[in-house]
């Protein structure tokens, strides 16, 4: 009897863990492709054109292309649990602190011969660039008191424009092979560098959350901004902070994607990524509405995405055909977490175990 | 002197005694005839034709009607940004059933529609009654909407369809407007059959929402659910036939963008859910529900396509002008709204 309700608890802990939801994602995922395709998983060790050892495979790609997903995704965790709202700039924003950074290396000149100044100097200065942009929105998101979706909107409507005019709509080149380091591979080391990029950001991250109240005090605003002032909290700096470290995540994803291609393409780098985004966010069993969050699950619910994407890919989904798809999981998931059908479900879960026990009385 | 400060002072106690509805309608069209004045003045010969004016309602005629249903569901509290993608639908669906599948322009039409119903009966559905957030909503419509666009046919096209075509350059002339060409010809000005549609869907709405029991019932629940709930008002429903009305008025404007291009595209509609947004922000529409005005956000169309041709005939006709225009256009009148607000606090 004893073992049974242990066993029932255990269960029950194992459902109502927030992790539970990402992983389950991520098995049926895998499940699927096992029996679509059991090489899917196959991971080889091959050389490429300058002839160091890469390792290639659909998992390496996951990997590979996940990383600025998840980079994003710690900050849009931070945005939806403090302000209720999620940024629908974060795509607009890569394009525009990637072209900060080709714009600092090249100059004037889009095809220069050397670069004008240090990478890390120019990707300081996207950084500061991300952090403004994000900086406009968490001000009209705190200080104006303007919905999240809506104050992004904004930007989300220029940001590209603005990309465009940084650098006076040329398209500037890099050719100096180590700018292409952080997007591909560093000669000898066969891992993606976007993979240890994602990996460093969210060390700071778990850091950040271990050692400062950053995580307890954002839970506190998005919970119920009013009772978070009276107890002694700054609820508009709060969420104005989370837009700013949303931006530095949008400026460390916006060098990996220029670094991919050398160059940028404003119209195209990271299209639809915000949806993508805020759908890591919702599949690792965050509440949109704000409130309590769990950094791993949506790192894994980014991982998820990625997961699906390179599946859809796998089974011949042109790339303009992806969002459809995607949009049915989006409303499966949110249909599934909303309260109203949860309340329904578990009503139905109860009037079923009571009936099976009235049978077993009988 | 005296006489000049009282009447000042006048005017100020009654801006400042004018509903926030008000106010704001006053605000948008002051600003637009300033503007289209001004576009006369400076950058002269094309504003002074009426024809240049009966161009921007040619051209705007589906934004119109779509900004009109975005009206109507922020009133009421929520947002339909799927408008965009349900447009681009629409079209390439249109385009298809007429020359792929021989299809009559009146089924096209009931094909418009019926697609604009099922979205706005689905998300009305998600969003009233399961009670899900309608910008996570509408942003999965609209991808599902974009997706669906390529998964039907993924090449735009022209459409050739000769019923289509000829409903497409109908002209209906403007009696007593017109100008003069080069060669001293007298040519009445125009509009496109979607003009009117768009008018008298303006007209329809603006009796709707100020004399019918529907309509109060959208501004109740926009300015506050609970009160709205305790005066009787069937909540749920209400948001739900909000909802319902964008969807199928996004299936409407689908069909008038179709009748101004005349081809089927993914690329068709994008961005009109920002430009439909930012109408009835600049009308004078709350985003946080219960004020609003179908007039202010006409007004409002027609301010930001204004805007669009001046920078456009300012010589700074770089696509991105046009972008980071509209952007700072929605950005001064979203912190104009934050500021009638804050006014009464």
């Amino acid at each position: 009897m004893s073992t049974a309700k242990q066993k029932e608890s255990f269960f029950r802990r194992l459902v109502s863990n927030q992790m539970f939801i990402p992983l389950i994602e991520l098995l049926l995922l895998a499940v699927i492709n096992l029996i679509n395709d059991p090489s899917f998983f196959k991971i080889t060790l091959g050389t490429n054109t300058a002839g160091f050892p890469v390792l290639s495979g659909y998992l390496i790609t996951i990997l590979d292309y996940g990383s600025e997903l998840a980079i994003l995704a710690i900050g849009m965790t931070l945005v939806t649990a403090a302000s209720g709202g999620q940024d629908i700039s974060v795509g607009a924003g890569i394009a525009i602190t990637g072209s900060v950074i080709l714009r600092m290396l090249c100059g004037r000149n889009s095809r220069p011969d050397e670069l004008q100044m240090p990478i890390i100097c120019a990707f300081l200065i996207a950084v500061l660039a991300g952090m403004i942009a994000g900086a406009f929105n968490g001000l009209l998101v705190s200080w104006f008191k303007i919905q999240p979706m809506v104050a992004t909107l904004i930007l989300f409507t220029a940001g590209r424009s603005i990309a465009a005019w940084i650098n006076n709509n040329e398209l500037p080149i890099v050719s100096e092979p180590s700018f292409g380091y952080f997007g591909n591979f560093i000669p000898g080391i066969p891992v993606p560098t976007p993979f240890f990029i994602a990996l460093a950001v969210m060390i700071v991250t778990a850091l950040l959350l271990k050692f400062t109240n950053l995580g307890l005090y954002v839970q506190a605003v998005g919970i119920n901004a009013q009772s978070s002032r009276l107890n002694g909290l700054n609820p508009t700096l709060i969420k104005f902070m989370t837009f700013v470290l949303l931006g530095i995540c949008v400026a460390v994803a916006g060098l990996i994607k220029v670094s991919r291609l050398s160059t940028i393409n404003y119209s195209v780098v990271a299209k639809d990524i915000e949806m993508d985004a805020i759908l890591a966010v919702a599949l690792g069993g965050n509440s949109l509405s704000g409130g309590k969050f769990n950094m791993t699950a949506s790192i894994i619910g980014a991982y998820v995405i990625q997961f699906l994407t390179t599946t859809l890919y796998k089974f011949n989904v042109k790339s303009t055909a992806l969002p459809a798809y995607k949009a049915v999981v989006v409303i499966l998931l949110v249909v599934f977490s909303a309260p109203v059908v949860r309340e329904f479900m578990s009503a139905k879960w109860k009037q079923l175990i009571s009936n099976k026990a009235k049978k077993e009385v009988a | 002197m005296e006489t000049k400060t009282r009447e000042s002072k006048g005017l100020f106690s009654k801006l400042s005694n004018m509903t926030d509805s008000n106010l704001l309608l006053t605000i948008t069209i002051v600003v637009f005839v300033l503007m289209y004045i001004g576009a006369m003045v400076f950058l002269g010969k094309g504003f002074l034709k009426p024809q240049a004016f009966f161009n921007i309602l040619n051209e705007n005629a589906a934004l119109i009607i779509l900004s009109c249903g975005l009206s109507l569901v922020m009133i009421t509290g929520g947002i339909d940004i799927s408008v965009g993608g349900v447009t681009a639908l629409v079209t390439m669906s249109c385009a298809v059933y007429l020359d792929h599948k021989n299809g009559t322009v009146g089924g096209a039409m009931l094909l418009a529609l019926g697609i604009g119903l099922a979205f706005g009966l689905v998300q009305g559905y998600l969003v009233a009654y399961l009670d899900i957030q309608p910008f996570i909503v509408t942003l999965a419509g609209m991808f599902f909407a974009k997706g669906m666009t390529t998964i039907i046919n993924a090449d735009p096209f022209n459409v050739a369809n000769e019923q289509f075509v000829a409903l497409k350059n109908t002209r209906v002339n403007v009696p007593g407007m017109g100008s003069y060409n080069k060669k001293g010809v007298y040519i009445n000005a125009y509009v496109e059959i979607g003009v009117i549609i768009a008018i008298l869907i303006v007209i329809l709405m603006f009796m709707m929402l100020r004399w019918t029991k529907l309509g109060r019932s959208f501004y109740a629940v926009g300015g506050n659910r609970q009160s709205a709930l305790m005066l009787g008002i069937n909540v749920k429903r209400t948001r739900f036939l909000s909802q319902l009305l964008c969807g199928v008025l996004a299936g409407i404007g689908g069909f008038v963008y179709f009748l101004h291009v005349g081809s089927g595209a993914a690329t068709n509609g994008a961005g009109a859910e920002m430009n439909a947004i930012a109408s009835s922000i600049i009308g004078g529409t709350m985003l946080t529900g219960g004020v609003g005005n179908i007039i202010g956000t006409l007004f409002g169309v027609l301010s930001l396509s204004t805007i669009k041709n001046i920078v456009a005939s300012a010589g700074l006709d770089q696509a991105w002008w046009t972008g980071i225009t509209v952007a700072a256009m929605l950005c001064i009148f979203l912190v104009v709204q934050s500021i009638v607000v804050a006014r009464k606090k």
